[in-house]
């Protein structure tokens, strides 16, 4: 027997306690989709896991009310502290569901079980207590005295990573005091609307957050829609791109995070090991479907050939399968439609001269699998080293000094992320410097901080996530003359009356334990007496 | 167990070094390797300690485990009973259990080894082969601070009683102050040591104490350093000293095997030492080795534990695998 090939050891399913149907949620409520609703999948198996509604139109504008309404009548009247309380509340149950969160993420989307478990969902909830942080400070956030939340965000996320795109969202806008409609990816629906069940087991008021489910025309009805005073969309730069077009005349505001084609640029002094662990991690973390993956390498030319091989070594040992296994490193490709393009792009590098080689793993015959993958003898001109493949292909390219390296790494119309190994701290700086990429990592690769700013340059998108900047994103600064005395915190029309009411309530409602502290305690009690 | 020849070695270090090992050729060497990232080897060694392994491949490993167990004792009160106590837990694991495996070796200061080949019996022999080794500290051990003449003494001694492998300390002193070439030659007068008048060798463990070299540089060189001179197995810690093994240290040392493999197709062992208490650690270790270096490793000539109290930790274990429900520690015996 062979001790690599370790016994299963599969996370269990049965801590999910998922519906057979899931409805939008609308002003706190679950309610039927007025689209055809369609199923969403586990791309590892391609069993059916649920059935998800689709928002039409007029659901859209149903949402975009609520999130209106919630925002006028309680949440841009709330203080930030209690605001705050909801933030904590909502990374306290993350972190208490976090196990079902992981399983249902890597359910939904494919990636390991790992990765979820040890990356996505805690860094969910470490977003949502950054920003709780923040939400009774909006004063040091740069703005100014008393910004303003900027009203209604309607906000469109991605298949790739789709809790953590969810937290990186909803936390600012909430803290910063705006209301929420959010659609998740249609192929990655499941952990948004568990997230729906915790904001409601936190008694979130009804419309602050709403999320909505459907494809594309859904997410253009939703970033059209009236009333949207802020679009944030984080996808392809294509779509990007056709946002930016149909905001353009309005007065919303925009942040975009889209696509990337990032270097990571070895120089032959770097820790060699670490860096080979870097690259993996660069291009190989949730089958490359990271927008800032290192999916260029540029390797210093003299240690090509030993970069390569030990490449190669490392490749050979990545497990490939079950997503819910606990030892899989590479999960499933999230969709039919990614997979082949994904083929359709390493036949194209395969065509223009470069040379494929795959690690050797056996494929499961169901779901949508693709090996890591390297190119070498890749040129520059290569589409497979210009166009994102989003998927676990590396292409392998040289440079001789650091100004070459600089010039191939920024030759790219996108600018999101960069990587550089070296055992030289000097350079790190220096070409650190020079890179046009919203940000870079030295000795290191695909680590993130909500404390620490996101975004990228060039046609990689604009503003930034993360930090005080993604904080700034969702604020504007507070009208002249109106300071820190007066001033409503972003309410249009300041009602005195409604605004003591709703907060005195609300007061109340959030100095309440959430739903599963209650239940918890309750259950000590039993415990207490049977003693 | 038998190491390899002094000859061999001393011409494939000048081969590698292109000169006489020297503390200039040497240095030159040693610091042109390739640094390491102490964040990234961190996590990398964190990242193989979350893998989970159940059922068949645990039963598999708790068994490995205590084959490539060196059981130890290292105390300035052993006796011979003491030794003999030990000798016969090291054949007998489990008295419950017959099928369970015998460790490879045990591990004795010099002066024991007489009594440990004595209760070995029949039992003493190559552990590839289902027998158990005896193993001696020598060279001034645990602190190396002595003359050449008497580390070569207590070497030969050892040796000349029985000892099939030989666990001697590096000079961290002389290392660290950059006397590389002292280092070099100390190591290989020792291996010289370890030759029987048959013509054999004791294989020879060179301990790095990497707890007192503290940067993982340092053991990266000394881990080169080492092998260079000729030691068949790089081994990271007395047991005397903080921290002892630790699973970063030992991934670097492996790394380092598997670079020396690559380059020049010989086989280097390596031994973790000190610290390892626990089943599911020494697990980690397993999956460390098996995923740097390849499962051909998980041999006893090319892996070891030096451990004392692991071995009840892993026959608990055991037994509750077969049994499905813990027992205690009145269930294992002490030696």
């Amino acid at each position: 027997m062979s001790f690599l090939e370790y016994a299963p050891a599969p996370e269990s399913r049965a801590i999910l306690n998922l519906r057979d149907r899931y409805g939008l949620f609308i002003d706190g409520e679950f309610v039927d989709g007025r689209g055809t609703p369609f199923q969403t999948i586990s791309p590892s198996t391609e069993e059916r896991i649920a059935e998800i509604a689709n928002a039409n139109e007029a659901d859209v504008a149903d949402a975009v009310a609520a999130a209106r309404r919630a925002y006028d009548r309680i949440w841009s009247r709330m203080s930030g502290r209690d605001r705050g309380k909801y933030l904590f509340r909502i990374a306290r149950l993350v972190q208490e569901r976090s196990r079902e969160l992981a399983v249902a993420e890597s359910l939904d989307n494919g990636k390991p079980i790992k990765e979820s478990r040890d990356v996505d969902v805690p860094l969910v909830a470490a977003w949502f207590f950054y920003y709780a942080g923040w939400a009774d400070k909006l004063d040091h956030a740069g703005l100014g005295a008393n910004p303003r939340a900027l009203g209604v965000a309607a906000q469109v996320i991605p298949w790739n990573f789709p809790l953590l795109m969810l937290a990186w969202k909803i936390a600012p806008a909430l803290a910063a005091g705006n209301t929420v409609v959010l659609k998740p990816a249609e192929t990655t629906p499941l952990t948004a609307l568990i997230f729906a069940e915790i904001l409601q087991q936190a008694d979130l008021p009804p419309g602050v957050v709403n999320i909505i489910t459907g494809a594309g025309d859904t997410g253009a009805a939703l970033v059209q829609a009236e009333g949207v005073d802020k679009v944030a969309f984080t996808g392809s730069t294509a779509v990007g791109r056709a946002i930016a077009k149909q905001i353009a005349g309005t007065d919303k505001k925009a942040t975009l995070e889209l696509g990337g084609k990032a270097a990571n640029i070895v120089f032959d002094d770097a820790p060699i090991d670490q860096a080979i662990e870097g690259i993996v991690n660069g291009i190989f973390f949730n089958q490359g479907h990271v927008c800032c993956a290192g999916s260029r390498l540029l390797v210093q030319e003299n240690i090509h050939d030993e970069v390569v091989e030990r490449l190669k070594l490392r490749l050979s040992t990545l497990r490939l399968g079950d997503p819910l296994d606990k030892n899989t490193d590479i999960g499933a490709i999230n969709s039919k439609e990614q997979l082949e393009r994904i083929r359709t792009l390493s036949d194209v590098g395969v065509a223009e001269g470069a040379e494929r080689w795959s690690a050797p793993c056996e494929i499961p015959e169901n779901g949508f699998w693709y090996a890591p993958t390297i190119f070498t003898n890749v040129q520059t001109s290569s589409r497979i080293a210009r166009e994102e493949i989003f998927g676990p292909v590396l292409s392998v390219l040289t440079f001789r000094t650091p100004a070459e390296a600089i010039a191939k790494a920024n030759n790219t119309p996108y600018g999101l992320s960069a990587g550089i190994w070296t055992d030289k701290g000097s350079r790190i700086l220096a070409v650190a410097d020079q890179l046009r990429a919203g940000v870079i990592w030295a000795n290191t690769f695909n680590r993130f901080d909500p404390s620490s700013p996101f975004g990228g340059y060039k046609e990689s998108g604009y503003g930034r996530e993360g930090g005080r900047h993604g904080l700034a994103a969702y604020l504007s600064p507070a009208p002249i003359g109106q300071t820190a005395l007066t001033a409503g915190r972003g309410a249009a029309k300041p009602r005195l009356e409604t605004s003591k009411a709703a907060s005195g309530d609300l007061e109340t409602a959030a100095a309440r334990p959430p739903r599963s502290t209650r239940t918890r305690s309750a259950k000590a009690t039993t415990k207490g007496s049977k003693k | 167990m038998s190491g390899t020849s002094l000859v061999t070695a001393r011409e494939r270090a000048l081969a590698v070094l292109g000169g006489e090992p020297d503390d200039a050729t040497l240095g030159r060497y040693l610091h042109g390797i390739a640094g390491v990232d102490a964040v990234g080897l961190e996590q990398r060694a964190a990242s193989l300690a979350t893998r989970s392994i159940k059922t068949s491949s645990k039963q598999w490993a708790l068994d490995k485990i205590i084959t490539l167990i060196d059981l130890t004792t290292l105390e300035g009160a052993d006796t011979p009973g003491k030794v003999r106590s030990l000798v016969a837990k090291a054949m007998t694991p489990d008295p419950s259990d017959a099928t369970t495996p015998r460790v490879a070796a045990v591990c004795v200061y010099g002066d024991m080894v007489p009594y440990a080949i004595d209760a070995l019996g029949a039992a003493h022999g190559d552990p590839d082969d289902g027998l158990i080794s005896v193993a001696a500290v020598a060279t001034a051990f645990p602190s190396g601070r002595s003359s050449l003449e008497i580390k070569l003494a207590d070497t030969a001694e050892a040796v000349a009683a029985g000892a099939d492998e030989i666990d001697m300390v590096i000079d961290r002193g002389a290392f660290l102050a950059g006397r590389y070439g002292e280092v070099f030659d100390q190591i290989a007068a020792v291996k010289e040591a370890c030759r029987r008048p048959d013509g054999t060798s004791a294989s020879l463990k060179v301990i790095l104490e990497t707890g007192e070299l503290v940067t993982y540089d340092n053991v990266r060189r000394a881990s080169w350093l080492s092998i260079l001179a000729g030691g068949d197995f790089i081994k990271t810690s007395t047991g005397k000293v903080q921290p002892a093994a630790t699973l970063p240290v030992t991934l670097l040392m492996l790394e380092v095997v598997r670079d020396w493999h690559l380059m020049t197709g010989q086989r280097i062992g390596v031994k973790p030492a000190g610290g390892i208490r626990a089943s599911k650690d020494a697990i980690r270790y397993l999956v460390t080795v098996a995923e740097t270096v390849g499962e051909e490793w998980l041999v006893p000539h090319l892996f070891r534990f030096g451990a004392s109290s692991l071995l009840n930790d892993v026959l608990l274990q055991r037994q509750k695998m077969a049994t499905g429900h813990y027992s205690g520690p009145d269930y294992v015996t002490i030696d």
